[in-house]
């Protein structure tokens, strides 16, 4: 039955041409030149290195969705989940294959595309929403809603760049939330905000779930997964490798994701894009300072985050994100880079560094952690997420010096001390 | 009455017949794309409305901004006039040097801004989909808003001068609209160049700065010796500068019908190939940028 079809997807795949050779990501008309002299004088050489390879980022994709299905995207990172949503909101053009929609389509690919810090809360209402595709008619209708719903009701006359990080969220979300098409895509918007703000999301999700809409959502919160989604497709190096119930697709990738970044060390898979001026190259876990990268630890051993960061410009505002989250969901941690005071990355200067992040032993209970890193501003005009680099590792705790060992419950591994103070009878 | 305004029509079944369709394929997106373009029309507001917006905020001078240039640059030409001893004609120098400036000042910032637009709007162009020609055509058209505080401003120097302009005002339009195709073409043009080859932003501020002192802005064209003129005109602000200082002097300054009709042919062979180009590599900027 066609006519019962939201999303239909035949074959679709994106090629990508990766350069070789060169450290920037764009091109400039010297190098071309330079390059053209340099290969006339090469001329005579019968070998060459190829500067370009090709990369399918995206191959052989193929499923339909039916008509108020939530189906979720999940794999580990550059599986090809935003190439797909790219490819379906028409960002990017596929290389092969074919999608066919049927509905208006609206995608959140990003909370807040478009704010300008300079703009109030009322104009970036207005602003935001058209580049989302609504009416001005439409907005107007809907502006209270909005407003009621991001609870920045006494600031709508103040510039954003004012705002604290979670109201400029809570805005942004609830401009997106307010679309209004049958057909939503949504990437990684829950993992912005406070807890409570990330529930209502979620709420609003499954709201809009539930209202009969076809929703494509793509996300690493395994428990946002579960509870929204009626089936998951898992991703793995462009191609689908499970269509299932979310139950067994979310073990799949779990199982999968694991022999990835088991060794403690994320690399970027694409050097710095030039519109980010910050820039997360590598993120290492380590025991000790000058140690190798590893993935297992031991709950009496600290854990050493390292970050090598690559800066183009000083960023007004900017601050890291981190979370740890257990398997199931769980977010067992979470903190920015303003919680122990001065924050170092508010105008960091340009060039590379290493940030280091040190949780220390017998903190964190035994059992398997995901390691979830961000970078965002408040106040740079190019946008609150700086990079997003996600999913940047997972790491394994074991406790072996106790007598409860693995079998602790709950999500700790302090060693209280028990004080006795024993009155004589 | 009450309660009837919140209520948000549920999608119903039966509306099936109007449900849109979209089919994408490789090489495809040109299919909807003049009628995607009326979509978001809108769109083209909101972005121009967000930059005067931005502009007018940021600094603090703000409309005093888009007057001082177009005087100062008028007082160094005047200047420059009596310096090399330029005769002085029919028309006092300040005016018939600011009606130069005036379309010169708007051609070189919209060509400029239209140039550099897609890479300001990087974040947008990689996040969400709309048709790409939006962008420089809002960076035009905020370029709009300043030509009219600029034109305010000759205006009140014309009074000053006692100087009324004729029925050949009505013409204003007609040149503005040829300025305006003008910048756009060339704006696409490099726009779609610059993301491709970064390096063409450091072309552009050149091009603006020689096209300066090749157009008639501190002489004027008949100051050009005769047997010239019909190549001096493929510049295609020869045209447009003669007609605003025609349309605006009420014809106390000549007007050559052929240059006007070759500015008006290099003006919409540039529009044509800069939307050719544009459209032509348009759909690869998200991933290239």
């Amino acid at each position: 039955m066609i006519s019962d079809l939201a999303i239909r997807i035949d074959g679709l795949g994106k090629k990508y041409r990766i350069r070789h050779q060169r450290r920037e990501r764009y091109v400039a008309l010297r190098d071309v030149l330079a390059d053209g002299v340099r290969d006339l004088f090469r001329r005579h050489r019968k070998y060459q290195r190829p500067a370009v390879e090709d990369f399918w980022a995206l191959k052989d994709v193929s499923f339909a969705v039916r008509r108020g299905e939530v189906t979720g995207v999940i794999g580990r990172n550059g599986a090809g989940k935003s190439t797909l949503l790219k490819l379906i909101s028409r960002i990017t053009e596929p290389s092969t294959g074919r999608i066919e929609l049927i509905g208006r389509v609206a995608s959140m690919l990003e909370v807040g595309t478009g704010f300008h810090p300079e703009l109030t809360g009322r104009e970036n209402i207005f602003l935001n929403g058209a580049i989302l595709g609504m009416r001005h008619a439409e907005i107007k209708r809907r502006f209270d809603q909005i407003v009621a719903f991001s609870e920045v009701e006494d600031f709508l006359d103040t510039p954003v760049k004012r705002f604290s990080s979670g109201m400029y969220v809570r805005l942004a979300f609830a401009v997106a939330a307010h679309l209004h098409t049958e057909i939503l895509i949504v990437d990684e918007v829950l993992a912005v905000g406070d807890a409570e703000f990330q529930r209502k999301c979620l709420g609003r999700m499954s709201e809009v779930a539930q209202g009969g809409r076809t929703v494509l959502f793509v996300s690493h919160n395994m428990a946002a997964i579960r509870r929204l989604t009626q089936r998951c497709i898992v991703l793995d190096r462009g191609r689908i490798t499970l269509d299932a119930p979310p139950q067994d697709a979310i073990e799949h990738y779990l199982k999968q994701s694991s022999e990835g970044i088991a060794e403690g060390r994320f690399v970027r898979a694409v050097p710095r894009p030039a519109d980010r001026p910050f820039y997360v190259e590598r993120v290492t876990t380590r025991r000790q300072a000058g140690g190798d990268p590893t993935a297992q630890f031991d709950c009496d051993q600290p854990i050493l985050i390292s970050i090598d960061y690559a800066a183009a410009r000083p960023v007004p505002g900017l601050y890291g994100y981190v979370q740890l989250q257990r398997l199931d969901g769980t977010v067992i941690y979470e903190g920015d880079s303003t919680d122990a005071g001065a924050n170092p990355f508010d105008r960091l200067p340009a060039g590379s560094g290493t940030a280091c992040i040190r949780i220390p032993e017998r903190i964190l209970g035994a059992g398997t952690y995901q390691l979830y890193l961000s970078f965002a501003s408040g106040s740079d005009p190019a946008g609150p997420v700086v990079d997003n680099p996600g999913v940047v590792g997972e790491f394994r705790l074991d406790d072996t010096s106790t007598r409860r060992g693995n079998r602790r419950n709950g999500y700790l591994s302090l060693k209280l001390p028990w004080q006795v103070s024993a009155e004589r009878p | 009455m009450n309660g009837v305004r919140d209520v948000t029509l549920p999608l119903q079944s039966g509306s099936d017949m109007t449900v849109a369709r979209l089919v994408i394929e490789p090489g495809m997106t040109a299919k909807n794309y003049w009628r995607d373009l009326w979509h978001y029309r809108e769109l083209i507001y909101f972005l121009a409305w967000r930059d005067t917006a931005v502009r007018y905020k940021q600094t603090g001078i703000g409309v005093a901004w888009a007057l001082i240039r177009p005087a100062l640059t008028m007082l160094i030409f005047v200047g420059f006039r009596r310096l090399i001893g330029f005769p002085p004609g029919t028309v006092p120098e300040p005016i018939l040097v600011f009606a130069a400036v005036l379309p010169w000042q708007f051609f070189s910032s919209a060509l400029s801004e239209a140039a550099s637009s897609l890479i300001g709007n990087a974040n947008l162009i990689s996040k969400i989909y709309f048709p790409r020609l939006l962008i420089p055509l809002a960076a035009v058209a905020t370029t709009v808003i300043d030509f009219a505080i600029t034109l305010a401003l000759l205006l009140l120097l014309l009074l000053w001068y006692r100087f009324l302009p004729g029925w050949q005002l009505a013409a204003l339009p007609g040149f503005l609209l040829l300025a305006f195709g003008l910048s756009l073409g060339l704006g696409l043009f490099f726009a779609a160049l610059n993301v491709e080859y970064r390096d063409f932003r450091y072309i552009v501020p050149f091009l603006v700065q020689f096209g300066l002192f090749v157009s008639p802005i501190a002489f004027s064209t008949s100051d050009v010796p005769a047997q010239w003129r019909a190549l001096y005109a493929l510049n295609p602000m020869v045209g447009i500068i003669d007609g605003f200082r025609w349309s605006l002097l009420g014809g106390r300054v000549g007007l050559d019908p052929q240059s006007v009709a070759i500015s008006a042919a290099v003006t919409a062979a540039v529009l044509t190939l800069g939307l050719w180009y544009f459209r032509r590599v348009e759909h690869s900027f998200a991933d290239r940028i």
